[in-house]
């Protein structure tokens, strides 16, 4: 007896649809039987970490602060991702972003104005894009796997930032602590609702992002363009499309957002740079880009969720004293729903034994040879 | 057990097959076929592609399993549960793509298959004596890289000899030779035959399936729709019977005043550099196509066609822009989309992951090659894609061509190989380009799409472009083709006027017998 994945004929639109929620549902099973492993009653459990984190108004702010660098990275990293290139490196193009956006309130804090906020936002996001640049060009000019190259320019980025706020930009009145000067009010990004909760703008630009980078690849013949390219690359370059250029664009639009999304983390949430500035939102993303099935509009229900697990996490440890590593858990188990969900969409399972397929008084695999060597 | 099985069937037949059927989703690709192939005869499936040919055959190879329906061989039912099994059986295949390692000698790839631990040199030994015993000339240490299409098929045929087979299947096997290497083969096939083997040959061929098998089996839709013996049929009741109506024939109008006409494709001097260890470098190649013709080239597969098509359509530059020109234009240095923005259009052989994205759509397969050329009809400003003007263009092709499909605009990949071809050729003629070159315009096509396809061609030549068909189809180039070259290890020789053509002269040339440069030299000069 063994297992085959038959390709369907047809997708169903329907289950293409609900696969995640399928997956979340599987989930939320999986989580049960962990929770009452673990002497917990999984619906208490539940509802301390699904339920009571978002429960308040205050605690969606919450929500979204966490949400937005998620879906901005995300949004980004799914244009790569369908043309086939591979940006692992999200997390260090945040935190060049970060850097970039900070000049101006960490070496000019006396230039204040509404002019601040914006230019912050642009250097920000050319800072992203020019440290995303850098494996664009190895890829392009050296052919080295972009994987590696993004990866490891991660941790230079981490030390790099490391090294500022040890050094060059230590605040000086900081008695010691390795961080910059509290940014000024004009460079700090204004919360949406202050009285309700802290969510900054940075919710919005997520939004946006994910609206405008859908409408590019499903209307636009950029979008076309990155879709060709990725899924036949022979086709793409017969249509005449540059995979050099294709690769640059990709690199430069991710490292552009996730930078946007340092800068509005550290200007929004923060207030100033510090040592570390991110819990690895960079490389979460690539989950929420996958939870999203590369789709911007998916990404910011995928980003919310992974979202609800960080808060989720931190609650079940509060209360019931159960690891924070659980969120790490749910995330991972959620993307196994979903792959497998989505692989199923694809394929039908069956099981193939030779009992079953045999007619009457035929000869099967074992005894078809035998036959000929009785002969 | 076995004994009043074969009681029940004739012990005649090497290989019977009941009912096969095989269903892939609502597809049903072998409706209940039923086949009897004797012993020591040559028995000829025919079908147009998508007729279900392939999915039997590779139900009787043991690489599909059939959902319903009995094989019987020598009168026993078995089961062929995957090509070990039919190996051991008696059964041999020789596919219509090889799989060959090109860094290996022609010995290792044996020893590859054979895998039963024999040295080398034993198996380069039987090997040596089966191909001189059999009239299949091949040195086994040669390497597979060096060696021509012809050759590496005759290392397939050998490969497949060695384990002593019953029944050997041959998937359509002189598509890729010289009319003299076929010739060569028929007579090794004859001498099988006279030692009792059983052979299926698979072919749409019909003049060659007439010359050398005994009995036919023709299928159509995934149904067999009759058994006969071709050598008492005509060419033309065979394809009746394959296709199931008349076929109409192409219409080729006389071509006038075109040695008057200007060329609007010249290829001056091109030489290209092998981009791989196993590329055809091309040397010196020189063409004009005018305003009215159609140019055939010729060549077996693999003397630099694709090289050669690559750097016509700009998918790879020259150094030398003068080497390719468009409508009198240096055109070397521009790219697919600068060549295309001149007037010039192109269909590459591979038609999935090629000439159209498998996993999209028809009408966002038509924005793949026209985004640039229809750039104000389909793109809007801020770079929207104009969704309805690209959708009614591709009704429109659809139409043009009779595009049969399950959907109104379906994937490239829910096409049949016929439909998608046609949607790809109707695709540029739509443009009514002034320069089109078309590599294996309707390789793997049925006989109606093909003919629909070669006689839009002609029509486009004769309103006045210049195509370039590049095939390794002879009977279509004699039918599409005012002049026909020969394309021979990355060389290309002086056209022959159709007059003049036959096969076999143009098969000389294939096989490499004059590149005849220095008459064509003068002629461009």
């Amino acid at each position: 007896m063994r297992i085959e994945l038959i390709k369907r004929p047809q997708r169903s639109a329907l289950f293409s649809v609900l696969s995640p929620f399928i997956a979340f549902v599987l989930t939320m099973i999986a989580g049960a039987v962990l929770f009452a492993l673990l002497g917990v009653n999984p619906f208490s459990a539940f509802e301390i970490y699904f339920v009571e984190p978002v429960s308040q108004v205050w605690q969606l702010h919450e929500l979204a602060i966490k949400a937005a660098p998620l879906i901005l990275i995300a949004v980004g990293l799914s244009v790569c991702y369908r043309a086939n290139i591979w940006n692992i490196g999200a997390e260090g193009q945040f935190i060049f972003g970060a850097i970039f956006g900070s000049i101006i309130p960490v070496l000019f804090p006396g230039f204040e104005g509404p002019l601040v906020l914006p230019l912050m936002l642009l250097l920000a996001m050319f800072g992203g894009a020019l440290y995303a640049s850098i494996p664009a060009l190895l890829k392009t000019r050296f052919s080295t796997n972009e994987i590696l190259t993004s990866l490891m320019l991660v941790y230079v980025a981490q030390l790099f930032l490391d090294w500022m706020v040890r050094g060059p930009w230590r605040d000086p009145q900081s008695h010691g602590f390795p961080q910059t000067i509290q940014f000024g009010d004009s460079a700090v990004l204004p919360e949406l609702m202050p009285d309700a909760g802290r969510a900054n703008w940075g919710f919005v630009f997520a939004l946006v992002a994910a609206v405008l980078v859908w409408l590019m690849m499903s209307r636009m013949l950029k979008g076309f363009e990155v879709r060709v390219l990725g899924s036949s690359p022979r086709a793409g370059r017969f249509a005449g499309f540059g995979f050099s250029r294709m690769v640059f664009f990709a690199f430069l639009l991710s490292g552009a957002l996730a930078g946007l999304a340092g800068i509005s983390e550290v200007s929004g949430a923060i207030g100033q740079l510090q040592p570390v500035i991110s819990p690895g939102y960079g490389f979460t993303a690539i989950i929420v880009a996958f939870l999203g099935r590369l789709n911007p509009l998916g990404i910011v229900a995928a980003g919310l969720v992974l979202a609800l697990t960080y808060l989720g996490g931190e609650a079940v440890q509060s209360a019931l004293g159960i690891s924070d590593k659980v969120a790490r858990v749910f995330q991972g188990m959620l993307l196994f729903f979903v792959l497998g969900c989505d692989t199923l969409i694809h394929y039908r399972i069956r099981l193939v034994g030779l009992a079953l397929t045999k007619p009457n008084g035929a000869a099967d695999l074992e005894a078809a040879p035998k036959l000929e060597e009785a002969r | 057990m076995g004994g009043t099985v074969s009681a029940n069937h004739d012990g005649a037949n090497l290989l019977e097959v009941r009912g096969l059927t095989k269903i892939f989703g609502t597809l049903t690709a072998c409706n209940h076929i039923d086949l009897n192939i004797a012993r020591g005869e040559i028995h000829a499936l025919l079908g147009e592609n998508g007729a279900g040919k392939s999915t039997l055959v590779k139900m009787l190879f043991g690489s599909l399993e059939p959902n319903a329906g009995e094989i019987f061989w020598d009168g026993m039912p078995v089961k062929i549960t995957s090509p070990g099994v039919a190996k051991k059986l008696g059964i041999g295949m020789v596919f219509q793509h090889f799989s060959l390692f090109e860094a290996l000698t022609a010995a290792e790839n044996i020893a590859l298959s054979l895998n039963d631990g024999s040295p080398i040199s034993t198996i380069a030994a039987k090997a040596r004596a089966l191909s001189f015993s059999y009239g299949l000339p091949l040195d086994p240490e040669s390497l597979v890289g060096d060696l021509s299409v012809g050759e590496r098929q005759r290392i397939e045929i050998i490969r497949c000899l060695l384990q002593t087979p019953q029944l050997i299947i041959l998937d359509e096997p002189t598509s890729v030779l010289t009319p003299q290497e076929a010739d060569k083969l028929f007579e090794t096939l004859e001498r099988l035959r006279s030692e009792g083997k059983s052979i299926l040959y698979i072919s749409h061929r019909l003049e060659e399936v007439k010359r050398i098998c005994d009995h036919a089996t023709v299928l159509r839709h995934g149904k067999v729709v009759g058994h006969c013996n071709p050598r008492q049929e005509t060419a033309a009741s065979l394809a009746r019977m394959m296709v199931g109506s008349e076929v109409k024939a192409v219409v080729r109008a006389p071509a006038e005043g075109i040695d008057t006409a200007p060329a609007l494709l010249e290829i001056r001097g091109l030489t290209r550099k092998p981009a791989t260890p196993f590329a055809i470098p091309l040397k010196n190649i020189n063409l004009a196509v005018r305003a009215g013709e159609v140019i055939g080239i010729a060549g077996v597969a693999g003397n630099g066609q694709g090289e050669f098509f690559e750097s016509v359509s700009g998918e790879v530059l020259q150094q030398d822009a003068g080497s390719v020109r468009i409508r009198g234009k240096d055109a070397g240095g521009l790219s697919i989309t600068g060549r295309r923005l001149m007037g010039a259009a192109f269909v590459p052989e591979e038609r999935l992951g090629h000439g159209a994205a498998p996993r999209m759509k028809l009408s966002e397969n038509l924005l793949l090659s026209r985004h640039a050329t229809d750039g104000k009809a389909f793109v809007g400003s801020g770079g929207m894609v104009k969704n309805g003007a690209v959708y009614s263009a591709a009704q429109r092709i659809i139409t043009a061509m009779d595009v049969r499909k399950s959907a109104p605009d379906p994937e490239a990949a829910a096409l049949s190989g016929g439909n998608l071809q046609k949607f790809i050729v109707g695709r540029e003629l739509d443009r009514k380009p002034s320069v089109m070159v078309v590599n294996q315009p309707t390789w793997g096509v049925d006989a109606g799409a093909a003919a629909h396809i070669r006689q839009a061609l002609i029509e486009l030549a004769r309103s006045g472009s210049a195509v370039l068909v590049i095939s390794q189809d002879l009977d279509e180039l004699f039918e599409l083709s005012d002049a026909i070259a020969v394309m021979h290890n990355g060389e290309l020789s002086t056209p022959l006027p159709i007059a003049e053509a036959t096969f076999e002269k143009v098969g000389l040339l294939m096989g490499g017998a004059e590149p005849g440069h220095a008459e064509h030299s003068l002629e461009v000069a």
